[in-house]
């Protein structure tokens, strides 16, 4: 669809096209016009790097996709390293969001979606497309990041984690983050709970967790937006939670381990199911993947996962794409970048805090990308 | 060219001139209709008497309420109302009655400027300068505040266009009288804009009651909140819908658009209610 532009002349610059494309139609248009010197001139800079060696290759082709948020930044760090070995592929990855990646996908708007929660199986008849994969892609902490001035490292068990962020535990210095924490001198401080204002996948595996984890504590049951109680904070997206936890002393929030990391928050050790407090990391969240049960679709439940090392705040995430694709260049592009996700792409996931997939379940997973038919 | 023929040419111009302006006032009372029967119609499961008087919403339990949404969205524009009006007509009079000419044009410019900045920009500010530095919070006051400075613009440009139609003779024979500038401003600016006036309020209030980022941005995303505390977080309905559309399930969508409805019906009645006092101001001010 996009790739089209350079099919016509235009008169402005089509920034979204692949610069090869642009500049060999170009050469090739035969009623070379006004119109095209305009665009020639105005794409002077690509049209000096293709002078050096211009060659032809393959139709480009473009793959569409939204989706999770969570995985923004794996998302554009996979696609560069794709598109810098494959040329003629070009990939647009629209982080609007875990709900409108399956929204879109169901409509067939985009290629693939990817999303942090699974399809709800009512809206199961939704989907246009016909069956559709699961493909695990990584695993991600969720941090309890809290700003309190002269407390370095904390440790919290789910039932105060929940107790805290319903407003059943008000001070800092309360006796039951006390216990967990003998030595530190905690404040007689209010406690400020920040949360997510917009509807958020980080929001229902956070939820997801507390509702696992604290069962008995737990009351605001789970999902993408839940019921908060008045007196806390919101921001938006975990950007928007991180800033405001920044900058107030005295507040605690839930945040994507990146973007934790990206504002400096410092972080909770959460106990996990095995009694052990793990602090948040790569490694811990890798830990976790490796004491899930796995269905026969490839999806699964990784908060609050067995296993001495696991970090229990530990979220899952998938890309889906439909089983019967219907153009082939598109069905070997997308099989092709999926590949790459599943294999080269794993390795750069550290770099971002994010935890790679454990290798049995990437292997599972890149056995089932053989059940994508291409015509 | 002959006056029969002129007078039949016009004929066929004005033919096509009637439809074309009858198109077009169809065309809009269609649309509205349009959004109104679609937008109710998916957002029936959800819509009932205790949508708009419950105040608790929890999508976990599919329980939707919006009395607190619709609490935040009048209370946020009547406080955006009580700062902005004041100031608008203060700065529009100041235009049109006491401003120096060389004055009168960089001002102008200066509010249509103001008028055109995009609200994600005001909102922001009021992240980043009125919630964190001005003391302000995630609020109803921060959201009033943001508000206010989007429609000042918008209610002193009408108002001082509306004023600046005052026949020159009306105030030049309270002069005259020897009436004081300010006796003059009352006695014949006031009554002839006054129509006008409440006019360019209640479009300012249309415009604060659906402003949607700028609020969402500022106004705190609390729930189940109705209270008159101005430093208290709120929210209101359009700040809700942009915040929760994203990731809302079936039944989630269906309250996010009855959310919608009920804000369209909102925003129907108060411009009526506005029709309504401009009618009679206009009625009471000409005496008949």
């Amino acid at each position: 669809m996009i790739s089209g532009f350079s099919e016509k002349r235009w008169w402005f610059p089509p920034v979204v096209t692949v610069r090869s494309q642009t500049v060999r139609s170009c050469v090739t248009e035969p009623d070379y016009g006004p119109g095209m010197t305009k665009l020639i001139v105005m794409t002077a800079a690509l049209a000096a790097i293709c002078a050096g060696g211009c060659k032809k290759s393959g139709d480009p082709v473009t793959l569409n996709a939204s989706g999770s948020s969570f995985q923004k930044q794996f998302q554009e760090v996979a696609i560069a390293g794709f598109t810098r070995a494959t040329k003629d592929v070009k990939i647009n990855y629209g982080a609007g969001g875990s709900g409108k990646g399956r929204q879109d996908f169901a409509d067939m708007v985009t290629d693939y979606g990817c999303t942090d929660g699974l399809f709800k199986d009512a809206d199961l008849a939704k989907v246009k497309g016909g069956s559709f994969l699961y493909f695990p892609i990584l695993l991600g902490a969720i941090t309890v990041s809290y700003h309190v001035d002269g407390i370095g490292k904390l440790q919290l068990s789910p039932e105060t984690i929940a107790r805290i962020f319903q407003r059943d535990i008000k001070k800092w210095n309360d006796p039951a983050i006390a216990a967990d924490n003998p030595e530190a001198k905690l404040p007689d401080a209010d406690i400020v709970v920040v949360h997510r204002s917009d509807g958020s996948g980080t929001t229902e595996q956070f939820t997801k967790y507390l509702d696992a984890a604290a069962n008995n504590v737990w009351r605001l049951k789970s999902g993408s937006t839940v019921e908060w109680p008045p007196d806390t904070q919101a921001g938006n997206g975990n950007g928007g939670v991180a800033q405001i936890v920044k900058s107030t002393n005295h507040a605690i929030g839930y945040v994507d381990l990146p973007d934790a990391k990206a504002s400096g928050l410092t972080y909770a050790n959460v106990k996990n199911q095995a009694g052990t407090f793990v602090e948040p990391s790569s490694v811990s969240a890798s830990a976790a993947g490796d004491g899930i049960d796995v269905k026969d679709n490839l999806t699964y439940v990784s908060i609050n996962a067995k296993g001495d090392a696991a970090y229990p705040i530990t979220a899952p995430t998938w890309c889906v794409a439909y089983a019967k694709q219907t153009d082939k260049a598109k069905g070997t592009a997308l099989r092709s970048y999926f590949k790459y996700m599943l294999t080269d792409a794993q390795a750069l996931l550290k770099d971002i805090d994010f935890a790679p997939l454990p290798r049995a379940l990437a292997d599972r997973a890149v056995a089932q990308l053989d059940q994508i038919q291409v015509p | 060219m002959q006056l029969s023929e002129l007078h039949g040419q016009q004929q066929y111009a004005d033919r096509a001139f009637r439809g074309l302006a009858l198109g077009a006032a169809g065309l809009v009372l269609l649309i509205l209709g349009m959004i109104a029967v679609t937008m109710t119609q998916r957002a029936w499961p959800a819509l009932g008497l205790t949508f708009v008087t419950s105040t608790r919403w929890s999508a976990p339990d599919a329980m939707f309420g919006a009395l607190p949404f619709v609490w935040g969205t009048l209370y946020t524009a009547a406080i955006a109302l009580m700062l902005a009006v004041p100031v608008s007509l203060g700065v529009a009079l100041f235009i049109t009655q006491v401003a120096p000419p060389w004055l009168k044009k960089p001002m102008v410019t200066l509010l249509d400027l103001l008028a055109v900045v995009p609200s994600v920009v005001f909102g922001l500010w009021g992240v980043l300068v009125l919630s964190q530095h001005a003391g302000l919070g995630r609020s109803f006051a921060t959201a009033g505040v943001i508000l206010a400075i989007m429609i000042i613009p918008i209610i002193t440009s009408l108002a001082r266009e509306v004023i600046e139609t005052t026949p020159a003779s009306d105030k030049e024979a309270a002069l005259a009288l020897g009436a004081t500038r300010w006796e003059m401003i009352q006695a014949s600016v006031w009554p002839h804009s006054k129509g006008g006036i409440v006019g360019a309020v209640m479009l300012g209030l249309g415009r604060a009651l659906g402003e949607t980022i700028a609020a969402a941005l500022v106004i705190g995303s609390a729930l189940g909140q109705i209270t008159l505390h101005p430093l208290a977080p709120g929210n209101s309905m359009p700040a809700v819908i942009a915040n929760e559309w994203g990731e809302a399930d079936t039944a989630h969508k269906a309250a996010l658009i009855a959310l919608a409805v009920t804000l369209f019906v909102i925003t129907i009645a108060v411009n009526l209610i506005a029709t309504a006092i401009v009618q009679r101001s206009m009625k009471r001010s000409h005496g008949t």
